[in-house]
């Protein structure tokens, strides 16, 4: 192609942006808005599948039937989350097979948050409490996503994240209301969860490169910094209403700005975390990769079947 | 002996531990689709378990609710065929496993839906919805791997070979059974066996496997005797209430 055609194409896909046209799969785009795309929702795909090991890890021990049912409930949303975004992948052209060997080689990333142990079943609240909650803090935003298939996932995803939000934190009020061992239990549950969860919304915004464009795309609608703002403003105050103390001496409501000034957040743990260090990378990719493998079999012979009887029809 | 309280904690237990099992794939599913499908399938057993427990409990008349019977029994109190128990193995054992039980609960439930207890019927009816999709769903998988490919094959046979001997406990009954058709809470259950053993038979063809018949089946979860397999389910069941008694979760 001549390149005043990609120049003029380029301009009518940013006009369609600009007037909030939703770019759908069959719309030219710009080879690095597709690549920015794909990374982000197969990130966001895997965060959701990864996310599925923390809290598995309480279902057979959860506290009683009710507590066990929405613990499951929860669980299998956050597979079906994971299966939507996959699909949305590939309505840009990625295979999801190979999007996953991405995960397992660790050339792909997901939330660092799901690198953290979960010890007690007060962290069952805390995940839901503190990580649906800053999940829904990035992602209802991205209901207006320009790229139609995301935005649309996005829409019926951030029902559900809501849901989780609200029975996080109902656990973490019954245990906060509970005997000294159970508000203790939920008092270091947040000890836990509170910074890794200000990392979820990712590096400050002086050190986020990619922000400005993926803003002018639309992909983006705040920064890093904007959001995470907006996640202590709403939690501390929820935090206080059920007696428990957010980690962090710095912190303090500030008149002038209407805003909470919080203390920093410890960028050498998040990037470790991030490149592999945490203290669960390498449990979660070796459980995913072991149920890739171990499932080797029955996929192809789900595979297998599926052709014979094809072949059957046929003749 | 309380025979509608005994009656019902044997259903109710199966449901609880077959869930239990079943959610312990929940992350670790050879495809996401069925991640999504077992988790499914144990949420229905979970709420099958609470509702009969909840019932249980209102038969015993001591006060006790759903959760005390299903975290604070001692094992000889569990009264769950010793099928449920048995561990997932792999995809294949745990869908020999599934197809062998719905087939069961599927009959049952349909029969029960003539109970003459009013909630034994209710609640039968509405788990047999749940139960017909289970069936299909198990159903489906034991024939294409069966019919799949020649190591899906030797797996699913080897399930089939190791779950069978739990099989002839699915008919397991005693005088419980005998009085609760005596007064009218059960119906006539007698051809049970028969259509089980059709049902699979038909299946099992279709998914070219082979039934080998056993010489010593297990038939004494019904009575509290279970394999070791159950110890260790209900240590990690109980965990939470015998580590902190008596709260508020
Ligand atoms: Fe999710
Ligand atoms: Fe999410
Ligand atoms: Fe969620």
């Amino acid at each position: 192609m001549k390149e005043e055609n990609i120049e003029e194409l380029e301009r009518q896909f940013q006009e369609k942006i600009d007037n909030d046209i939703k770019i759908e799969p069959r719309d030219w785009m710009p080879d690095n808005y597709r690549k920015t795309l794909i990374r982000q929702i197969s990130q966001h795909a895997h965060s959701e599948v990864v996310g599925m090991l923390p809290e598995g890890n309480w279902i057979t021990r959860a506290p009683n039937l009710r507590r066990k049912a929405v613990l499951l409930a929860k669980v299998q949303d956050e597979a079906g989350h994971g299966l939507y975004l996959y699909s949305a992948t590939e309505t840009l052209g990625a295979d999801r097979e190979d999007t996953i060997d991405d995960l397992h080689d660790g050339t792909a990333k997901y939330s660092s948050i799901f690198n953290y142990p979960t010890l007690t079943w007060a962290d069952m609240g805390a995940i839901g409490w503190l990580v649906d909650g800053a999940a829904i803090m990035n992602q209802v935003p991205l209901c207006r996503c320009s790229y139609g298939p995301y935005a649309r996932a996005m829409v019926r995803i951030c029902k559900e994240e809501s849901f989780h939000q609200r029975q996080g934190f109902e656990i973490m009020t019954t245990l906060a209301n509970g005997t000294p061992e159970q508000k203790a239990m939920a008092q270091d549950a947040l000890n836990r969860f509170w910074w890794p969860a200000l990392m979820m919304f990712g590096p400050n915004d002086a050190d986020s490169p990619h922000t400005a464009q993926s803003m002018k795309w639309k992909i983006k609608r705040h920064t890093n910094d904007e959001l995470r703002q907006q996640f202590v403003d709403v939690t501390v105050p929820q935090a206080e209403l059920i007696g428990l103390t957010v980690p962090d001496p710095d912190l303090k409501w500030n008149e002038e700005t209407g805003h909470y000034d919080f203390g920093p957040i410890n960028w050498d743990e998040f990037w470790a975390v991030v490149n592999g260090n945490g203290p669960c990378n390498k449990e979660r990719i070796d459980a995913r990769r072991k149920a890739k493998e171990d499932g080797e079999w029955v996929r192809e012979a789900a595979n297998a079947y599926a052709a014979k009887k094809r072949t059957k029809k046929a003749s | 002996m309380n025979h509608l309280f005994e009656y019902v904690l044997r259903l109710g237990d199966d449901s609880l531990i077959l869930g239990h099992r079943l959610s312990e794939w929940c992350g670790h599913g050879p495809v996401l689709e069925e991640d999504i499908a077992m988790t499914n399938i144990a949420l229905d057993l979970v709420g099958q378990a609470n509702s009969l427990l909840e019932y249980a409990a209102n038969v015993e008349g001591k006060g006790k609710t759903a959760d005390d019977l299903a975290f604070l029994r001692i094992d000889k109190e569990y009264r769950n065929l010793i099928l449920v128990e048995q561990p997932n193995v792999d995809f294949g054992h745990t869908m020999m496993r599934q197809f062998l039980f719905d087939a069961y609960r599927k009959i049952l439930f349909e029969k029960l839906l003539e109970s003459g207890d009013e909630q034994i019927a209710a609640i039968a009816a509405k788990s047999l919805k749940e139960t017909k999709y289970h069936l299909k769903h198990s159903s489906e998988w034991v024939i294409r791997l069966g019919d799949g490919t020649e190591e899906s094959h030797r797996r699913i046979q080897n399930a089939l070979d190791t779950l069978w001997r739990y099989t002839e406990e699915l008919f397991y009954s005693d005088e419980v059974d005998e009085s609760l058709r005596a007064s009218g809470v059960l119906p006539d259950l007698s051809s049970l066996k028969q259509e089980w053993t059709n049902y699979v038979h038909a299946v099992l063809n279709e998914a070219t496997l082979e039934i080998k018949e056993e010489t010593w089946y297990f038939q004494n979860g019904r009575q509290g005797y279970h394999s070791e397999h159950l110890g260790y389910i209900l240590a990690e069941l109980q965990f939470m209430q015998r580590a902190y008694p008596g709260m508020e979760w």
